[in-house]
């Protein structure tokens, strides 16, 4: 199949560089094309046919690399696998309808917002460029607890109860700084609340001391797969026991900060059912490929190439009746939808000021009605978006069912998330689409949520 | 504590007026639909009833009686007489809208006189159903132009104009009117007055045929010379260029949240039949599947819940808010905007989900289609939403952003 492919791919067109199958080359396609491939040739450059400066650089420093994982610290096991681990229990019920989060969850959000506009914001772009988060930003993220905030409080963590709300507002508020670094941050504590909410005494005593330490692993949840259609519940990447143990096969995409990672959730399919192993970085026949991607660049995306890895028994995470995954499924959605409530705003805000000061036909562009109703339905469906979002978060907070809610949030916060940041450009006309502003990252950094499985977790 | 459900207090409240709706109104639905101007004398019998809930305090305010705000500190947070409303009038207009909106004593009107009429005006229009005429032939978004005038004589005030969309104007036993005492002092000249059925002078001329909500009568009232006492005057009968449009624009305030939730009702009822019809056809939501993984017809599905969803949300936060004496006149133009714009999608994609059976007079579904309109439009429309919501967003006035 793929023989016969590269050899019609060398008459045809189609099938490379975003060509559909169905192209044909006529005459003067052939004749284009035999061009470019002289022009693409270093025989003109030695012949000094070409200005240096047209030189392509084509390897961006991050863009290119492929390592086997991360050569991370050997984790000392303890306590029993067969006990469960300790549980936060459910946010109280108080049948009062309300919109104001607890003293807690406020005050933590106001340690976060400060942190998204003195440290993330500014950050932002190069962070974007370079692909990675500084280091004084993750340094910081870890004094701040984020971490563990979904960690049990028995177990040195943050919250008494289950966090999801507190980390649904948290989420968004680094957002507000910057959706790249904020999942750059974000993503061990999707980690560290995993292993809370479904480990095993001994999986979280062999692993939660590392992320209440001084030394926090970078650490990463991954769902996601680079396939067409991708259905996160059948995974592609497979589970086989042996032994007492499992074989792991596959590769999932959009790992945050893959590179420095020690350890993974990954999800793959055992026996028909999908399922969450946790994998060590140091595993024999782990590979970590960048995969830079549209958006969401500071946190570092890569590929995760799992080839025969063997895990032990102790690595499965959870059930294996598919439960634990599709909670976990629907919590990262919920982690995505606060991330893109919190570019909205940062959108929202930007444009408001933009629109006030930026004049055409001697006034400001806000007097117009086609400028100002984009602007008035960028803050209402901002806010639908936020509305649908706590509901379901304060739900799977209180541990009662959120499938049906979650699953809006994701619905609403894709559709209207992206118009919010194809508006945010527009908004700005040709201003938009340079990177003077931030409004084109945040319009890539939307384009993320609906497409992204796991990488955050509340 | 973030909770947005609704709440412990109304849930009997609710399911009372989801019952009453599903036993009451939607037998009856297709038929006031069809005898357009015929009084729907059932809901005499239902009205006698909701008083009978009111007077054993079983209710709270399940209509649009219940948004009077009252003065004091409140203590804690409150869940009252607007979520209770807004609840009872989203299940009630799942039932029928256009019923809703001719349901005794329930009127805009009413809303009106419990927004801004005082102590004593409260006690004495106790019962009245009054419908509430604004709009004029040549004056609809722009309230603040009509030309109905109020001229003082005596203890008297003397209205001349036409008033056209009062709805319940044929039935209601009062209308609330607006008119201008001054045209040259614009907005703050305008008052509202309640005017009594029988009061000489004022006519109902005809009423209109229309797209929706047929059970609804929808009247043109002219006013010839029509002499008002001074004490039907809702608020102060002084011109007060300070305090300006405020008073009577308040109202809005209550009304939108009221109109949004009846646009969520409208929606919920087709969201839910056409569940079942999808159902029928072999087509289920799974929540967890990307949309893409589904069939279009349920992906649709999925996208419609989601803007229900969001306008059920913001409704409720305006009412919540009013509840909690926090001002909502922004959030109270969100909700409309969104439920208004939610419930035309959501009715019209129903019935071409639904084919020509959804298109068909033997399902409600064609006709929520038509009675969806008019909530994108009454008490604000669509446009006048997102202007206000605009103006506030972006801190602009009135002259600024026209």
């Amino acid at each position: 199949m793929s023989l016969i492919r590269s050899a019609k791919n060398a008459v045809t067109p189609g099938g490379r560089h975003g060509v559909s199958r169905r192209e044909s080359r006529d005459a003067i396609g052939h004749a284009v094309s035999a061009l470019n491939t002289f022009a693409q040739s270093n025989l003109i450059d030695r012949l000094g046919m070409r200005k240096t400066s047209e030189q392509a650089v084509y390897q961006a420093t991050k863009s290119g690399f492929k390592a086997a994982g991360a050569a991370g610290r050997t984790f000392s096991r303890s306590g029993s696998g067969e006990k469960q681990g300790a549980r936060v229990p459910g946010a109280p019920k108080k049948g009062v309808f309300d919109l104001t989060p607890t003293e807690d969850e406020q005050s933590l959000v106001e340690v976060v917002a400060d942190f998204a506009t003195e440290a993330l914001r500014p950050a932002a772009a190069e962070a974007n460029e370079t692909c990675e988060a500084p280091d004084e930003i993750l340094r910081s993220s870890l004094e701040m607890g984020l971490p563990i905030l979904g960690v049990p409080e028995d177990l040195g963590g943050i919250f008494g109860e289950r966090s999801a709300m507190g980390a649904t507002l948290v989420h968004e508020a680094l957002a507000k700084g910057d959706m790249g670094l904020a999942l750059a941050v974000l993503a061990p504590g999707a980690v560290s609340t995993a292993i809370s909410l479904w480990g095993t005494e001994e999986q979280q005593q062999t692993y939660l001391p590392a992320f209440t330490g001084d030394a926090v692993p970078s650490a990463a949840l991954a769902l996601s797969e680079p396939t067409v259609l991708f259905d996160p519940l059948k995974p592609g990447t497979k589970a086989t026991r042996d032994g007492s143990g499992y074989v792991l096969s596959g590769v999932k995409s959009a790992v945050v900060r893959g590179a420095t990672a020690e350890l993974f959730i990954v999800g793959a399919e055992l026996e028909g059912k999908p399922a969450l192993f946790i994998v060590e970085s140091s595993a024999e026949g782990v590979r970590v490929e960048a995969d830079p991607s549209m958006g969401v660049r500071a946190a570092g995306l890569t590929r995760l190439h799992l080839t025969g890895v063997r895990v032990g028994s102790e690595s499965l995470l959870g059930e294996t009746d598919g439960t634990t995954y599709v909670e976990a499924v629907r919590l990262a959605r919920l982690g995505w939808c606060a991330l893109a409530i919190g570019t909205g705003q940062a959108v929202l805000d930007y444009v408001t000021d933009y629109v006030k000061t930026r004049e055409a036909f001697g006034e400001p562009i806000s007097h117009r009605q086609a400028v100002a109703f984009m602007v008035a339905n960028i803050a209402i469906e901002l806010q639908g978006m936020r509305l649908v979002t706590y509901r379901a978060a304060s739900r799977a907070a209180r541990g009662e069912d959120f499938a049906r809610e979650v699953a809006l949030a994701r619905r609403i916060c894709t559709d209207k998330g992206m118009q919010i940041g194809l508006d945010g450009v527009q908004l700005l006309g040709g201003h938009g689409f340079v990177k003077e502003h931030p409004v084109e990252r945040w319009y890539r950094d939307l384009r993320a949520v609906g497409v992204m499985e796991g990488g955050v977790l509340v | 504590m973030i909770y947005l459900e609704t709440p412990k207090k109304y849930k009997v409240l609710a399911e009372q007026a989801h019952q009453t709706a599903m036993n009451m109104l939607r037998p009856i639905s297709r038929k006031y639909d069809i005898a357009e101007h015929e009084y729907p004398k059932e809901l005499d019998m239902l009205s006698a009833m909701i008083d009978g809930l009111n007077d054993a305090g079983q209710t709270d305010g399940a209509g649009a009686t219940g948004v009077r705000k009252t003065e004091g500190a409140i203590d804690g947070v409150q869940n009252g007489a607007n979520l209770a409303s807004v609840l009872g009038v989203k299940e009630m207009c799942w039932g029928d809208v256009g019923l809703t909106l001719s349901m005794p004593r329930q009127g805009l009107g009413n809303s009106a006189i419990a927004s801004v009429a005082n102590d004593e005006q409260s006690e004495r229009f106790k019962g009245t159903w009054a419908a509430m005429a604004i709009t004029e032939p040549a004056t609809g978004s722009d309230s603040a132009s009509i030309t109905t005038t109020a001229r003082r004589d005596g203890d008297d005030f003397i209205l001349n104009g036409e008033k056209i969309f009062v709805t319940s104007g044929e039935r209601a036993d009062s209308v609330v009117v607006w008119a201008t005492l001054d045209k040259e002092l614009g907005r703050a000249a305008i008052k509202s007055f309640v005017v009594e059925k029988g009061t000489e002078g004022m006519k109902v001329e005809r009423l209109e045929h229309k797209l929706g909500i047929r059970a609804s009568d929808t009247a043109v009232i002219s006013f010839t010379d029509c002499r008002v006492p001074v004490a039907n005057v809702l608020g102060s009968p002084e011109i007060d260029v300070k305090q300006g449009f405020g008073g009577v624009m308040a109202t809005f305030d209550n009304t939108r949240p009221l109109v949004a939730a009846m646009a969520v009702g409208c929606a919920r009822a087709s969201l839910d039949l056409i569940h079942d019809l999808l159902e029928d056809a072999g087509q289920t939501v799974d929540w967890d599947l990307p949309a893409y993984n589904q069939t279009a017809a349920v992906a649709k599905y999925v996208q419609m819940e989601s803007d229900w969803e969001a306008a059920n949300l913001l409704m409720l936060q305006s009412a919540w808010m009013a509840d909690n004496r926090q001002p909502n006149s922004l959030e109270a133009s969100m909700a409309k905007a969104k439920a208004g714009r939610m419930c035309s999608d959501v009715t019209l994609s129903c019935v071409e989900l639904a084919g020509t059976l959804g298109y068909s007079e033997t399902e409600l579904l064609e006709k929520w289609g038509r009675d969806s309109k008019i909530l994108d439009i009454f008490e604000g429309t669509q446009q006048i939403q997102q202007l206000i919501v605009a103006r506030r967003v972006l801190g602009l006035s009135s002259a600024e952003l026209k």
